[in-house]
């Protein structure tokens, strides 16, 4: 009797941990599928109609073609032969398990900030998902692109190795951002200037630039001249990250990429982290106001042509004044976006219209259309001149040259 | 007392909600389909009727099934128009199918065909393929799966009326070439395949010169049997 008592309790004792294991694998894949949303994964490693993480999407580089692979646990053509320490090191330090670099497209410089922990998770889920057993593509570079060497000169130039260290001086709020940010959500591809050697200088970092390939310029998210949120609330910040609309203004481009495949899915309490993050790294002294390149009579030509063109094809979303109706309808006047520096988004804005992402808090996001067949490059730089320039905005007239240029930008 | 006040005070909360709300709508958007497809209109006109451009087409009263899978197929790539393909990226299936069935529902008169730029042997040409097909260089007739009176069945056949020349030699040449492509069997495919350039320029031309049937709705699903498989119609 006592005997099968205490083998019947052993037995309970045995599912009981079993269950305890496997609500803990399972916690640990959703914990890593969370965390592969945030380092927005899927963005280059599905294709177009293609399966899950299986690679194979073409990610056009000043220096060719770059094919991204196939990281699901095929053990053939995927990582289904990969060890959690092999993962940590592609993640950690960009070299394959057989100590191949990798093409820093794959942003390691970010992702050596990420944990063990999270990265054990990450791979967990990886390892979750279904195989699919499809051949990585090889890349097409060009000479002397093509030889797998020279990343150790950039290496040398641009990457520094380690996890994430803690400010203590600031809040654990502001450290949790600023991991998010500067680690997996690797925002600094994009947001900081990237150099003729595809690289990006630590001094540098989140300071703004013309995406390659894509020609849209990414803000600099330091400058509050440009899209640095330093007098942005801390609501608005977070409905921009997690809606794609906020007060303030939308995010269109390959912004909308990130919000809709990415941010999206993070937390309340992330996005809130990020968005103290975002606001804490503002400066707040403003840089000299730009000037403009054309001569003052053809601006003021320009601007009284923009006012015309605007009355009648803008206003009736963006309102007389510029005020909008935020979040759908947004803001022009006081709007970063438009008053910075650099005016091709604007431009592009005017040319290609665009609707934000749809996301679970905004699924049916209103659009803007295209008025590059409706307006001519004289227009289109009179309009972008007007909004920059009314309404207090001080931003600087463009001229139609600049407007014609990018007609043959990129559109996907 | 006491309950009175708070009733009155909960009244007053009340209308100050509402009061809120109303102003809050005041400064909105109109919460409809239309001021969310705006970003269409200017190349599709307001109720997707088309516009002076002969290359955009009209997407009014097209069967929201087709309109749908049009919407995916630029969403992907799969359909390839730069502006599409951009504009669409980011939105979600609810959404996309929302918009079919938006432009779907809109029911503008179909336009007046215009005088058509070709001789009228390549006019009969077009007709004798359009409602005859040739069996000898296994071309079906359109009519065979866009409907007797070419108005499409639901929900995958798209009508044909209402398009001009430009557009339609455009999309036959997209298929010809392999640059638009859908759902296999990719029946279009198929059948463009068989066509030279003089079927292409007559089928669209005498397409384009077809006025108005009394009722140009789609016909409901399985009026007619398709006479080879399509993938964007499923039985």
């Amino acid at each position: 009797m006592g005997s099968r008592l205490s083998i019947t309790l052993l037995a309970l004792a045995a599912l009981t941990t079993a269950a305890q294991a496997q609500d803990k694998t399972s916690d640990v894949i959703a914990r890593g599928e969370y965390l592969a949303r945030a380092g927005d994964c899927t963005a280059c490693h599905t294709a177009a109609e293609g399966r899950l993480f299986a690679g194979g999407r073409p990610m056009p580089t000043p220096f060719g073609t770059i094919y991204t692979s196939n990281i699901t646990p095929d053990p053939e053509t995927g990582i289904g032969k990969w060890s959690a320490d092999d993962f940590y090191r592609t993640m950690h330090n960009g070299r394959f398990p057989d100590g191949g670099l990798i093409y820093p497209a794959m942003p390691f410089a970010s992702y050596t900030k990420v944990t063990r922990v999270d990265s054990d998770a990450i791979f967990a889920y990886l390892r979750s998902i279904a195989p699919v057993n499809q051949k990585n593509k090889p890349h097409e570079l060009r000479f002397p692109y093509d030889n797998r060497q020279l990343i150790l000169g950039w290496r040398t130039l641009f990457f520094s190795e380690g996890e994430f260290k803690p400010d203590p001086t600031k809040s654990a709020e502001w450290n949790r951002g600023a991991y998010l940010v500067e680690g997996l959500g690797h925002c600094g591809m994009c947001h900081s200037p990237i150099n003729a050697l595809g690289g990006t200088s630590q001094s540098d970092a989140f300071k703004g630039g013309l995406i390659p390939m894509q020609n849209w310029y990414a803000p600099s998210l330091t400058s509050n001249r440009e899209a640095g949120l330093g007098d942005w609330s801390i609501k608005d910040i977070s409905d921009l990250l997690q809606t794609g609309v906020s007060a303030r203004g939308v995010v269109y481009g390959p912004m909308a990429e990130v919000v809709h495949n990415s941010l999206q899915y993070l937390s309340d309490a992330d996005t809130r982290a990020m968005a103290v993050y975002l606001k804490g790294i503002a400066e707040a002294s403003s840089p000299p106001p730009a000037s403009s390149a054309l001569p003052n009579t053809e601006s003021s030509l320009l601007i009284s042509l923009g006012k015309t063109v605007y009355d009648k094809n803008c206003a009736s979303c963006h309102g007389t004044q510029g005020e909008g109706k935020p979040p759908h309808w947004p803001p022009l006047a006081n709007n970063q976006s438009i008053e910075m520096q650099s005016a091709v988004n604007p431009i592009r804005m005017v040319l290609n219209g665009g609707y934000p992402p749809g996301t679970k808090g905004n699924p049916m996001p209103y659009g803007m259309p295209p008025f590059a067949g409706l307006l001519s490059d004289n227009e289109v730089a009179a309009v972008v001149s007007y909004i920059r320039t009314a309404w207090g905005n001080r931003g600087t007239p463009v001229s139609a040259r600049e407007a014609n240029e990018l007609r043959s930008a990129p559109l996907n | 007392m006491f309950a009175r006040a708070a009733a009155l005070a909960a009244m007053l909360t009340a209308l100050a909600a509402f009061d809120g709300a109303a102003a809050q709508m005041a400064n909105q958007p109109p919460d409809t389909m239309a001021a969310r497809v705006e970003a269409c209109t200017p190349c599709h006109g307001n109720k997707g009727e088309g516009t002076s451009d002969v290359y955009f087409p009209r997407l009014a009263g097209k069967p929201a099934g087709y309109l749908y899978n049009q919407l995916l197929a630029f969403r992907s790539g799969r359909r390839k128009y730069p502006p599409m393909n951009y504009l669409l990226e980011f939105l979600p299936d609810p959404y996309l199918e929302a918009m079919a069935e938006y432009f779907a529902s809109e029911h503008p008169p179909l336009p007046q065909p215009a005088p058509s730029e070709v001789s009228k042997d390549v006019l009969a040409q077009g007709e004798l393929l359009a409602t005859s097909g040739d069996a000898g260089r296994n071309i079906p007739a359109c009519v065979s799966c866009h409907g007797p009176g070419l108005t499409g069945m639901q929900p995958g056949i798209p009508g044909l009326l209402g398009l001009r020349a430009a557009y339609v030699s455009a999309q036959l040449g997209a298929w010809r070439y392999g640059t638009r492509t859908a759902k296999s069997p990719d029946c279009m495919q198929l059948v463009a395949g068989h066509l030279t350039e003089a079927d292409v320029t007559a089928v669209a031309a005498w397409l384009a010169t077809r006025p108005a049937p009394a009722d140009p709705a789609p016909v409901p699903k399985g009026t007619y049997a398709l006479p080879f498989g399509c993938g964007s119609q499923p039985n």
